[in-house]
């Protein structure tokens, strides 16, 4: 075979090869019927926050506003000035994770303020969740983070100023994945 | 008496017809429903047989049930904030059962918001985030893919988190140990939908949201999805029930049951945890130092005896009993599991019931001769990985007692003489 027909063979053989592979590779295993997925598809069902504010809406909110909606919507749950009736505490706590009666609330243990604000907006009133608007849900952010002593009275609190917003258990949570740290083995 | 006789003796009570209420009473006691059609002799065979001999049964029901004689039903604890308006859980009563398979509608739940009423063709999921393609499946496309089928255990992390209380508490098996369940799961592997949108190199996380009113959302590691995670459609063969996430929910093999996602929706790939309600307030172990643990999601190897259990009665002294129970790790298969039969002083290797399937309820059991005298009955898991279950004493030193969740240490239960069972500290 001359030096030519054989590279020509080498070459034939690589392309068929790649056609091959690339074939099984693309999923010719299952029928691929996943729609393509439009921003409103997305936007509908993606609610999650991220710690440094990523999909957070526009608006924004006082504590004031904030005081007459938990009024009207959460008091009747959370106690007044959110100090827990039939739900959870919101309020209090802070200074008690170490002492042998631990008070787990939003101002005492939850590391992130943008994720509290997800959960109030995805999530609550229980009965009627997303039934508020987003300037709503900012301002009941903000009455609970200020009955917390976490935010000065008056602040504005949106998308920018909640992820810069420093929860006092900012670093109270250990990583047991994939192990549980040795400190607290057994 | 004849159905002519009967009718003679009874006066009508009223114009027109009406007869005495007894009638029917009197019919049956003359020999059953038959008795008005067909003649009574004066000595049929079946005479000391049970009735249900004696007549043809009922016709076969388009949905089983059980036995109307047998009660059994899963213990449902209100929640917060609505009490009975909402029925929170429902814990499975393995006080009552037996094998590894828990039937589908003693499953445990946890339902945060209550179960949606999901109408399957409006209903899809999305997948969306670091990927090449954004996809979108229904319920029904996932129906052409192919099909795995796993049976694995689902524990809450909440399981036993009574037993955290510095008393033991008085309570059945269910109450202590009922937010765990066996089942068979069918659906489509999780890494196959990825693969299909493509997922770019900086995806680590994924963020499953559910479609229920509260959206339960929880992070999963990349390389748990891409390596046994997948969508169950199916429980025990038929569409997965209401409680259980239908029309589909996310299935995270030996990780603590609220990250496999019910009413799923949507999967957001990033490169990091969104840090939701349900992994940072909630799901986390707060330690001594008041650090809490979070992401502790391999669930750790656990067991427990369900017979002889809380409340029951042994009926006889000096005989042989069967000791069984349940065993189960997040990590893999249960390689030993031992029983002790003085509090833990000495211990016997118990019969595993095969085949002993990972990340599956494996039943274990053991003669035990019970001389009347008072006992303290313990059983101990170890997993293939040759993780062994902790005594109470070694978990509440290492972690504490406000922990909350994922209690997993030995349970013990007492025999007095008279037989009696009860849940102690030993």
């Amino acid at each position: 075979m001359k030096t030519e027909e054989s590279l020509m063979y080498m070459r034939n053989w690589i392309l068929f090869l790649t056609i091959a592979l690339t074939t099984c590779v693309d999923g010719a295993d299952t029928p691929e019927l996943g729609q393509p997925a439009s921003e409103a598809d997305i936007e509908q069902v993606f609610w999650s926050v991220f710690p440094d504010g990523e999909n957070l809406p526009a608006g924004s909110g006082l504590a004031v506003d904030g005081k007459a909606l938990f009024n009207i919507y959460c008091i009747a749950c959370h106690g007044i000035e959110g100090a827990g009736l039939t739900a959870v505490a919101l309020v209090g706590g802070q200074g008690s994770l170490a002492t042998d009666t631990p008070l787990k609330t939003i101002g005492s243990y939850r590391p992130y303020a943008p994720t509290i604000f997800k959960y109030i907006r995805r999530s609550m009133p229980y009965i009627a969740p997303m039934s508020l608007s987003n300037d709503d849900y900012y301002a009941v952010t903000a009455y609970l983070l200020e009955l917390n002593g976490i935010l000065e009275p008056g602040s504005v609190v949106n998308a920018e100023t909640l992820p810069k917003v420093r929860m006092p258990n900012r670093d109270g949570f250990v990583n047991a994945y994939p192990k549980v740290p040795r400190k607290y083995d057994y | 008496m004849s159905e002519r006789d009967l009718m003679d003796s009874l006066p009508p009570v009223a114009a027109n017809g009406l007869l005495d209420r007894r009638l029917f009473m009197k019919s049956i006691a003359a020999g059953g429903v038959g008795a008005l059609t067909v003649p009574v002799l004066a000595d049929p065979v079946g005479k000391d047989q049970p009735s249900w001999l004696l007549a043809p049964g009922q016709g076969a029901q388009g949905y089983g049930t059980p036995s109307r004689h047998e009660q059994l039903v899963r213990w449902i604890k209100p929640q917060w904030p609505l009490g009975a308006t909402i029925q929170g859980l429902a814990f499975t009563p393995h006080q009552g059962l037996t094998g590894t398979y828990t039937p589908s509608g003693l499953h445990f739940e946890v339902n945060h918001h209550g179960i949606p009423d999901i109408d399957p063709n409006l209903h899809s999921l999305v997948i969306h985030g670091m990927v090449d393609r954004p996809l979108k499946f229904t319920v029904e496309s996932l129906d052409y893919y192919p099909t795995l089928t796993r049976s694995h255990f689902l524990e809450c992390s909440g399981n036993s988190g009574a037993l955290w209380a510095d008393e033991p508490i008085d309570a059945l098996l269910d109450q202590t140990h009922g937010l765990l369940s066996g089942s068979e799961w069918t659906g489509v592997s999780l890494a196959t939908l990825l693969d299909e949108a493509g997922v770019q190199a900086e995806g680590k996380w994924i963020i499953a949201e559910g479609a229920d009113s509260g959206s339960l959302s929880r992070s999963i590691p990349m390389e748990k999805a891409m390596d046994d995670s997948f969508i169950a459609l199916y429980q025990n063969g038929e569409r997965l029930r209401p409680g259980q996430g239908y029309p589909m929910r996310l299935f995270n093999p030996g990780f603590e049951g609220n990250t496999s996602v019910k009413w799923l929706r949507s999967l957001r790939v990033t490169d990091r945890p969104a840090m939701t309600k349900f992994e940072t307030a909630n799901y986390t172990d707060l330690m001594p130092d008041g650090k809490a643990l979070q992401f502790s999601l391999k669930l750790e190897v656990k067991s427990v005896i369900t017979r002889p259990s809380n409340a029951t009665v042994l009926p006889k002294k000096n005989a042989v009993y069967e000791v069984t129970g349940l065993a189960w790790s997040g990590s893999g298969r249960i390689r030993k599991v031992e029983v002790s039969a003085d509090g833990g002083a000495t211990w016997a290797e118990a019969e595993l019931q095969g085949p002993v399937l990972p990340i599956m309820l494996t039943r274990f059991r053991l003669p035990w001769r019970w001389d009347g005298s008072p006992a303290i009955l313990q059983s101990r898991a170890t997993d293939e990985t040759g993780r062994l279950q902790p005594t109470r004493t070694q978990l509440l030193d290492a972690r504490g007692k406000h922990g909350h969740y994922h209690y997993h240490a030995i349970h013990s239960w007492s025999v007095d003489e008279n037989g009696g069972i009860a849940h102690v500290y030993a």
